[in-house]
This record gives structure tokens, sequence and C-alpha cells, in this order.
């Protein structure tokens, strides 16, 4: 790995530190004597996630972010590569996954489904404590705790079912059941997606207090570029499996190097209706992660690719400033010539307003 | 339904917006809210009311029989129904079809809802297993019980039966052998469901072992569904078991047993019907009343959101 974030100045210590991530889901033969194929949801990732800081991870639908997550989580086993955190080994005998499960939690997407229909919520909460080896009457008075602190009264919501609440108190629940267990790392897979924007709003300032107070790390997962940007201290840019650009936030939104991540933040609609976009900045669907194509994963859609980015994979370079990026344009001795260059994507168009 | 914690009310208006801390706001629990709801079911409540009348009446037979269900009599074979003496007729040896409908209730009922019984106890565990743990377990479990599966059930219980001999334990054992693999398909159906749901990823995330998770996770959302199946099975375990009595392989005469006895009035069809037909019409009334319950409980039972 040429671009470990660790070591350059006096940066916090890393509390996750991801190497060479793998997950393959295999698929069923096509044919007798065609080699089996599988998705590479999860192809050699590696990054670095600091003690304290909120790490956003973007990119298009079906580009890994969950699987990622899970993986984790090690809700799925990855095929190659490891977690190491706080210095251990996840699944290790240092760090087993249970141990290792109090440390890290999830909040997943679908507020509904990620609660047990049949349980009151204080249960759920008291769940994870218990299980931890909490007694159940302090793991009910830490639930109950929770519950206040995320903003549901338990005298009125402690012995409610999931059903009997709205998204965003459900959401909420789900925070605080994944704080019960007093971790350290919160994965929020999407945690806000599905939420009304006011109570979207709610609950990210609720993360964003919790985070201050519990002195919490968070891996924000989202597709929402907006969000994103608010949250995050660093982000990451997952394009098929892969990470293509990795930054402190503010330099990927401003100052984007990869042209996928220049085309993504291009079509985050713009509030002002004079400045439009002629052309979408991205067409076409992502390709099929069974078969990525070669070299460059993104050159079939990219708007500055030559003829070299068919052939040569491109690794993640160091650029200043923390912020790595892979792209053969950024890579010194690539075979890229930068003389050709020309701008590559659509101009943004100022539309004149003319009263005819 | 809301019940107000011990803190006392005063003046008892505790629903008018009282201080939130005095108040605790308790859900019905998932069973209160079942029972509640199939309370307002008419038609569960008249098939419950059939069921409970029927079970009744088997048990309490002994002290209820207007005349002994044994006693013959030549002279008075095959009394139409109303025969002073004869509420219900009498059978093709002269003996109170009153007094044997409900003494034979017993042997009926039981053979209905014991062998569901087992088989319910049986075929969730296998199905729980098999579902929970997925894979290669799940495979090589579920194309066991799919051999099973591939009799008609008619004719397992009848091959099975007629394998183990004529008799009440054999016809038990034979119907549970019967049941099994249909409630362990619907159990690793839904278990396989649960698996792979959010609650329980998040469960498995909080640290639980996968014996926890199956305790306090999965058990709890699919016995319901496997209830409410084995609740239908009941009427087809009454059938078989009377089919198995039909043809000699259940119970032996003169114990009277509603398949039984519809078998040995048979003959008597074209001289008193409605007498013969009898036994029929309980066997009927009681699957048509498990399966409406079975019916209405598995409405109850799904959570609106």
């Amino acid at each position: 790995m040429s671009a470990t974030m660790a070591g350059t100045g006096n940066l916090p210590r890393p509390l996750m530190r991801v190497r060479n991530l793998m997950k393959h889901f295999p698929l069923r033969r096509r044919a007798i004597g065609l080699g089996r194929s599988s998705v590479r949801a999860v192809d050699g990732i590696s990054f670095d996630v600091m003690k304290g800081e909120t790490l956003g991870v973007v990119g298009e639908s079906g580009c890994g972010k969950s699987t990622m997550a899970r993986v984790l989580m090690q809700l799925i086993r990855q095929d190659s590569g490891e977690v190491v955190f706080d210095g251990r080994t996840v699944g290790d005998r240092t760090l087993p996954l249970q141990a290792f499960r109090r440390q890290a939690q999830m909040v997943f997407q679908d507020s509904y489904a990620s609660l047990n229909p049949r349980m009151t919520i204080e249960d759920s909460i008291a769940f994870g404590p218990i299980v931890h080896g909490t007694t159940p009457a302090k793991a009910l008075d830490r639930s109950h705790a929770l519950l206040a602190r995320v903003g549901l009264a338990p005298a009125r919501f402690a012995g409610r079912y999931p059903h009997e609440l709205s998204g965003g108190q459900r959401q909420r629940v789900n925070i605080a059941r994944a704080l019960a267990v007093e971790p350290q790392l919160v994965i929020l897979d999407e945690a806000v997606s599905a939420l009304d924007k006011s109570v979207e709003a709610q609950v990210l300032n609720l993360l964003e207090d919790l985070k201050r107070e519990l002195a919490l790390t968070y891996l924000f997962i989202s597709h929402d570029l907006n969000v994103v940007r608010y949250l995050c201290d660093r982000v990451i840019v997952m394009y098929l499996g892969q990470v293509v650009e990795i930054g402190p936030a503010a330099e990927v939104f401003d100052s984007p190097r990869h042209p996928y991540t220049k085309a993504l933040l291009r079509s985050v609609p713009s509030g002002d209706p004079l400045r439009r976009l002629d052309a979408p900045p991205l067409s076409g669907d992502p390709p099929n992660p069974i078969e990525p194509p070669s070299g460059c994963r993104f050159h079939p859609r990219c708007v500055v690719a030559q003829p070299v980015c068919s052939r040569a994979v491109p690794s993640l370079t160091d650029c200043g400033d923390r912020h790595a990026v892979a792209c053969l344009r950024w890579q010194s001795g690539s075979g890229y010539s930068p003389a050709s260059d020309i701008g590559g994507l659509p101009p943004i168009r100022t539309v004149e307003v003319s009263h005819a | 339904m809301t019940s107000v914690s011990a803190v006392s009310q005063p003046h008892g208006d505790a629903g008018l917006l009282p201080r939130l801390d005095a108040m605790a706001v308790r859900s019905p629990s998932h069973r209160a809210r079942v029972m509640r709801r199939l309370a307002r079911d008419p038609i569960a409540m008249m098939a419950s009311a059939i069921i409970l009348a029927l079970i009744v009446a088997a048990i309490c037979a002994p002290w209820l029989m207007p005349a002994d269900p044994f006693a013959t009599s030549m002279l008075k074979r095959l009394r139409p129904v109303g025969t002073p003496g004869y509420l219900l007729g009498s059978d093709e040896l002269g003996r109170d079809m009153l007094s044997r409908l409900m003494l034979g209730g017993r042997l009926s009922l039981f053979m209905g809802i014991a062998p569901v019984v087992m088989a319910f106890v049986i075929g969730s565990a296998i199905g729980i297993l098999a579902g929970y743990a997925g894979g290669r377990i799940n495979m090589l479990i579920m194309r066991c019980i799919d051999v099973f599966y591939a009799f008609p059930s008619v004719l397992l219980a009848i091959a099975l039966s007629g394998a183990l001999g004529a008799g009440i334990t054999n016809a038990l054992i034979s119907l549970t052998a019967v049941f099994v693999p249909q409630i362990a398909r619907v159990a690793e159906s839904v278990t396989t469901q649960a698996r792979r749901s959010d609650y329980v990823e998040a469960a498995r995330a909080s640290g639980a072992s996968a014996t926890i998770i199956v305790w306090q996770h999965v058990l709890r959302n699919v016995t319901g569904p496997i209830f409410v199946y084995a609740t239908s099975l009941i009427s087809v375990s009454m059938i078989l078991a009377s089919g198995l009595s039909f043809l000699g392989l259940g119970v032996k005469p003169p114990e009277p047993e509603w398949g039984l006895m519809l078998n040995s009035l048979r003959a008597a069809i074209y001289g008193q019907p409605i007498v013969a037909a009898l036994p029929g019409v309980l066997i009927f009334l009681t699957s048509i009343s498990f399966n409406l319950l079975a019916d209405s409980l598995r409405m109850a039972m799904e959570v609106k959101q």
C-alpha cells in the first residue's frame, strides 16, 4: 500500500486499520467446464479509521458499501485481508469476536426490520448488555437511561413495540441499542437514508451530540453527499468494491482528484436553478462486478480515459494533505500523458435569463 | 391499553395528562393483543365454543352419557333419531348413538390433537435447527424430510400403521411421522426468513451466541406461524385417524370412535341415513372448527405496522 494514512505528522492514532479486505460471493456455475465466477463485492480495500473521527463512505448503489460494513462487523467473514482494531487483529486470540462486538456496533438502514417485532424496545436495547454479562436489572436501567438520552421518555416508550413507533423514533432506538454495549466505533450503514429530511436532521444532530459526549468514532456510510459533507471529517469514495479516493472531507469535496469523484459531486443537484448541467455527469450503470473492466475499473465511463487506463491498474497514490487517489493521471510514470488532458467533464452552464 | 404504575393518582383521572414520570405506558404483549383480537372475532369465538363443547362432552362422557354405550339390543337396532330413550337413535347393534358419540369423541379428539402436538414439538425442533444452521446441514436435513414428504400423507399413514400393526399407539406414531415433515418444512422456511432478518443480524452484532439468538429472537417470531399451521393439521389428523380406524388399523371394536362408527354404520346408510351420517357430521364439525380457528389465529397474529 503506497498511501497509508498513519504516520504523517501528529495525527490521532488509528482505531481500526483495514488491510486488503476482500469478499467475493461465488456464483453458481453457468455450465459444466466453465470456471466458477464470483461477485467481487469488496475487492482489496485498505484504510484507517482514526480515533474520534467521522469517516464517510460514499459511492453508487451496489459498489460494496454495505457488504464492507457487514464484513467490518464480521457478520460475514472476509475471504482475505484483516481488520485490526486498537492494535489487535479481529477474530484473533487477542481480540475474539465477542470482545470485538463490545467495541464496535452497527446501525442498520431499515429501522423496522432491525428491531425484533416481538420484543419491547427496552428489551431490545437491554439485550446486548445482558449478552455481555450485565444483570438484567442493570441492563434495563441502562436501557432506560439511553432511551432518555436519545430523546424518548422511558416512561412513555420503554414498554412499546417497534410497530408502535415512527421511523425516526425507531432509528433512535436502534442508536440506543448500538450504544448500550458502550462501543468505541459505531458503523452507520445508511442509518438516516430512509428518514424524512426533517427527522433526518434531528437524528444527525443527535448523532453529533452523542459522538462528542461519548467520544465515539463513526464510520458513516451514505449515498447522500450533502449529509456526508456536513457530518464527516474524512471521506472514502468507493467504486466497484475498491477505494478510488480518500481524504479530508473538505479536500475531497472542494478539490476532487478522481474523475469518478468529480462526476459524483457534479451529480448532486444544485440549489441554484441557473446552474444547470447539459448532460448527466455519469452515464450508464456501473459495470458488472462479476467481470469488472480491465485496468482501471472506471475507464469505460471515464471522460478522461486514455488507452493506458484499460491496461494498467492504478494504485492508491498519495497526493498530499492526507489525500490519496487511485487514478493513473496522478500516478507518475504510469504512462498517462497529461498533455492530452482536456478537462473532460461537461461544463456547468450558467443560464442567461432572457425575458423574451 | 395502558396501565398506570404503582404511583397512586388521588383523583383517579390518570388519563388526563398526568405527569409523565407517574405514568408508564405499557403496550399489551403480543399474546394479549392476539387474544383480544380473537375475542372480537365472531367466527373464532363460535369455532372455539364448538371445540370446547365437544371436548367437555368427551371428557365428561362417563358421567353425562344417558345409556351404556356397550349395551347391545338386537330388538332395538337402527332406531331413528328422536326415539324415546335413544335421542340420536341406535346403531346396528342397538347401542345408544348419543352415548357412543360422546365416548367416541375422547379417542377421536385425542387422535386429532395428540399427533399434531407431538409433531409440532419434533417438527419445529428439526425445522428450526435446519433453518438456523443453513447451508449444508439445512440441505441434508431437508432432503431427508423431502423423502417423507414425497408420499401422499394418507398412503404414508396407512403404510406405517400397516407395518407397525393395528392399535392406538401405532396409529399415533404413524400420524406423528406423517406430520413431522410438514411442520418441519414450515418451521424451516420461517426460520430461514428470520435468520436473514436485520434484527437477527443486529443480535449477532451484539455478540450473542447462536443458542441465545434462537432462544430469544428466532423462537418468538417463528412459533406463531408454525402454531397456526399445526392447528390446521388437527382436522387432517382427525380425518386420517378416522380413516385408519375405518380400515381397521386404528381403534378396535367395540371401542367407540367416530371413524370406526362411520365404517360400521355404512351398511345402514339406506335404512337410517341420518343416524349413519352422525359420526361424519361430528368429524366435519370438529375439522371445520379447527380450520376456522387456525384461520382466525393467523389473521389475529398479523402485526400491522
